[in-house]
């Protein structure tokens, strides 16, 4: 059994609608447009769920980019990789130590923090991708436990251990000259990055990286990536060397995530070996999963879902259910509160295990297979009525 | 020397804990192909039977303290108390041995319900998605358990008996110097009988017979005319007991709180994976092999020549036998492979 093993029949079905090449160039323009608008007018459409402010609406562009990024690997080649977090850690830090060395101006920093994702994914990868399906998942898995260990212990000079890698007033900053009293902020040439100029530095790279991954997915290159994951075999057969090819895809996938994390590093200069642990990779998989992995909008759509619930919902406490099982009579509102309250505010993970669990078992293309069967019911009933 | 020797037991014990759990994910695998990412909340479930063991023999009643006499106090007293006196007491202080009662039926339960509930419906689908949706099972059950028992470490002590620590120097002729607590030592002895039960169980009985050979070839043995699925069903549950009983019997040395599971389910995976998927003596060797090893790599002497060693040792081998034997140790060959 190959990568193939790792991708399922449920899976092909819902990458087929929009990963079949029928759909023009045209149409993924339009798309593309589409999406841009809707990610550069976040603060605008998300007031009314209350999740238009500069904190959550950057997590939505960061975790989107990771998961885009993730999506290239999984969704493409079928590699589930449990190990993605380390390369965000390593792309923090790189970031940050940018911050400190050279200049507080974002844009070396990013460079920095998409190289070092790209040159550790490279190591990793190149070891990693002699083998498939599972044996693939757990050592990614253990790279980047040795990375989230080794940070926490022995790199503590270089990754300043439980503290996490912060600012100093003494940092040398060769390229900004001396520093005034109180720490500098991070910014673009002059312009502070801090609230929304900060989310609209992720909506744009959010937007590349979107570009990119539509790009990638359209090119020879992604087709070869999805014949991998269809059957790696068979490729292997007909003389086409596959390795390359998922490692390319690693690589690209891993320096997503150092811009993801250097972009953390960017609008709060901090880095902390947390963001290398597990837990971290794993999340990237349930949202890649929950919106839908090998689509392009999809693992977008599954990072800001989770990160809306686990910023809002986690807010939720007893008094807000009440609120808004307000319209319900006394006792049933009552009841309501008992019953919900479980699932949000601290329980939030005990709503997004269950959610993810229904995912899988019912919808295994995630929401966007959901989104194109909704369609194509629609679709149907609308040509019987023409008929 | 007792140093040495101090760790290679802790390496044994901890060994002991991944090698059942590894057996338990390795017959799941074996029997019915599927890669079980719950089995750490298992472990954790079977630590928590111990915890609510305790807790239902320590349900107390107020009653008058009759020792205050200047105001009306009152006291929580054990019901068992009140009924049997010292030998409540005593049942008390034996709770978590006790909880091997409570253990094995529930556990058994839990396993037969997963196993019909929901593991039945993905024999046929992919691995990731297996590991996603045991994965998810995962998070459900260890924040149902947060919810009911809270965030926090609960401790279950060990038998005042054998809380102490033993005189393993003595016995050896090492001098007095040498002590290793009971409980370990309880521990490790259990851990071995209970790995030597499940393999005397497949190898010695018929029911036990019929895994073996469904293992090898499924098809055939149900050609036979044998219900392979209902005792494949039934191995799930007892994995699901051999992982409950030893989280069950962990909990003095690790006071059992909700994320214990994921913690051992991590390692555990490595354990298989460097064992071998679907071979039994792989998982329990490289159960003890890794469990040794992270003990002799946190010994200060290990740690001052490479430093770090002890915080990685476990992947570093993990990553070193994936490179040479592909199939790990013991690896069988065309399990999982491409």
């Amino acid at each position: 059994m190959s990568a193939a093993t790792i991708d399922s029949p449920g899976n092909q079905k819902a990458v087929a609608p929009s990963a079949n090449d029928g759909g023009s160039s045209r149409a993924d323009h339009i798309k593309f447009l589409i999406f841009a608008l809707a990610v550069l007018t976040m603060p605008i459409w998300l007031s009314p769920i209350g999740a238009a402010y500069p904190d959550l609406v950057q997590k939505f562009a960061i975790f989107g980019i990771l998961a885009i990024g993730f999506n290239i690997l999984f969704g493409l080649t079928g590699y589930l990789s449990f190990g993605h977090a380390a390369f965000l850690g390593v792309g923090s830090y790189a970031a940050v130590w940018s911050f400190k060395l050279l200049t507080m101006n974002i844009v070396p920093a990013i460079l920095f923090g998409v190289l070092a994702g790209g040159v550790f994914a490279l190591l990793i990868g190149y070891v990693s991708l002699r083998r498939t399906g599972i044996y693939f998942s757990i050592l990614t898995l253990a790279f980047a436990q040795m990375s989230y260990n080794l940070a926490y212990s022995v790199l503590t000079p270089i990754t300043n251990g439980e503290t996490g890698l912060q600012l100093a007033l003494h940092d040398p900053r060769i390229l900004d000259g001396p520093a005034g009293a109180g720490l500098p902020s991070t910014n673009l040439f002059g312009m502070l990055t801090v609230g929304y100029t900060g989310f609209y530095v992720c909506a744009v790279m959010l937007i590349l990286a979107y570009y990119l991954a539509m790009r990638i997915r359209r090119s020879p290159f992604g087709m070869a990536l999805r014949a991998i994951k269809s059957n790696q075999n068979r490729m292997n057969y007909t003389g086409f060397n596959t390795r390359p090819y998922t490692l390319a895809a690693f690589v690209i996938s891993g320096m997503y995530a150092g811009l993801a994390g250097s972009l953390m590093a960017v609008v709060d200069p901090l880095a902390g070996a947390e963001r290398m642990q597990w837990t971290a990779s794993g999340e990237v998989v349930l949202m890649t999963i929950l919106g839908g992995s090998g689509t392009l909008l999809g693992p977008v759509l599954g990072a800001g879902i989770i990160k809306y619930f686990e910023n809002i919902f986690s807010a939720f406490n007893d008094q807000v259910l009440g609120r808004i099982f307000d319209f319900l009579p006394e006792g049933l509102q009552e009841a309501a509160v008992v019953l919900f309250s479980p699932f949000v505010g601290e329980g939030w993970h005990l709503t997004l295990g269950v959610v993810f669990m229904l995912i899988v078992i019912f919808l295994p293309g995630g929401v966007m297979e959901g989104v194109a069967r909704i369609k194509a019911r629609f679709d149907r009933s609308r040509s019987d009525t023409a008929r | 020397m007792d140093a040495v020797i101090l760790q290679a037991l802790n390496g044994l014990d901890k060994g002991g804990a991944y090698a059942l759990i590894a057996l338990g994910l390795t017959l799941i695998f074996g029997t019915l192909g599927v890669v079980n990412f719950a089995h750490g909340a298992l472990f954790m479930l079977g630590a928590f039977c111990a915890v609510t063991m305790q807790k239902l023999l320590t349900l107390s009643r107020q009653i008058e303290d009759t020792s205050v006499t200047f105001f009306k106090a009152y006291k929580e007293v054990p019901y068992l108390k009140i009924w049997f006196g010292d030998t409540g007491l005593l049942l008390i202080d034996y709770s978590v041995p006790l909880a091997v009662l409570l253990t094995i039926p529930v556990m058994l339960l839990i396993g037969l319900i997963m196993e019909r509930g929901l593991i039945q419906y993905f024999y046929k689908r992919s691995h990731a998605e297996q590991i996603l949706v045991t994965f998810g099972l995962a998070i459900v059950v260890q924040e149902i358990i947060k919810a009911v028992f809270g965030a926090n470490p609960i401790p279950t002590p060990a038998p005042n008996v054998v809380a102490g620590s033993a005189d393993i120097g003595t016995w050896l002729g090492l001098g007095p110097t040498l002590v290793y607590p009971w409980w370990r030592l309880i521990y490790l002895a259990f851990s071995a009988a209970i790995i030597a039960g499940v393999f005397a169980f497949l190898r010695f009985t018929t029911f036990g017979m019929v895994v073996r050979a469904g293992m090898q070839d499924r098809e055939t043995v149900g050609l036979l005319g044998i219900d392979v699925q209902r005792r494949f069903t039934i191995v799930f549950g007892l994995a699901a007991v051999v992982a409950g009983l030893a989280g069950m019997m962990y909990t003095p040395i690790l006071p059992p709180d909700y994320h214990m599971g994921m913690e051992f389910l991590v390692l555990s995976f490595v354990v298989v994976v460097v064992g071998g998927m679907g071979s039994l003596e792989g998982a329990v060797l490289a159960g003890f092999l890794l469990g040794i090893l992270q003990s002799f790599a946190s010994m200060n002497e290990v740690k001052s020549i490479i430093p770090g060693i002890d915080q990685i040792i476990v992947y570093l081998v993990a990553v070193v036998v994936l490179q040479v034997r592909p199939r790990g140790l013991l690896g069988r060959r065309g399990v999982m492979e491409g």
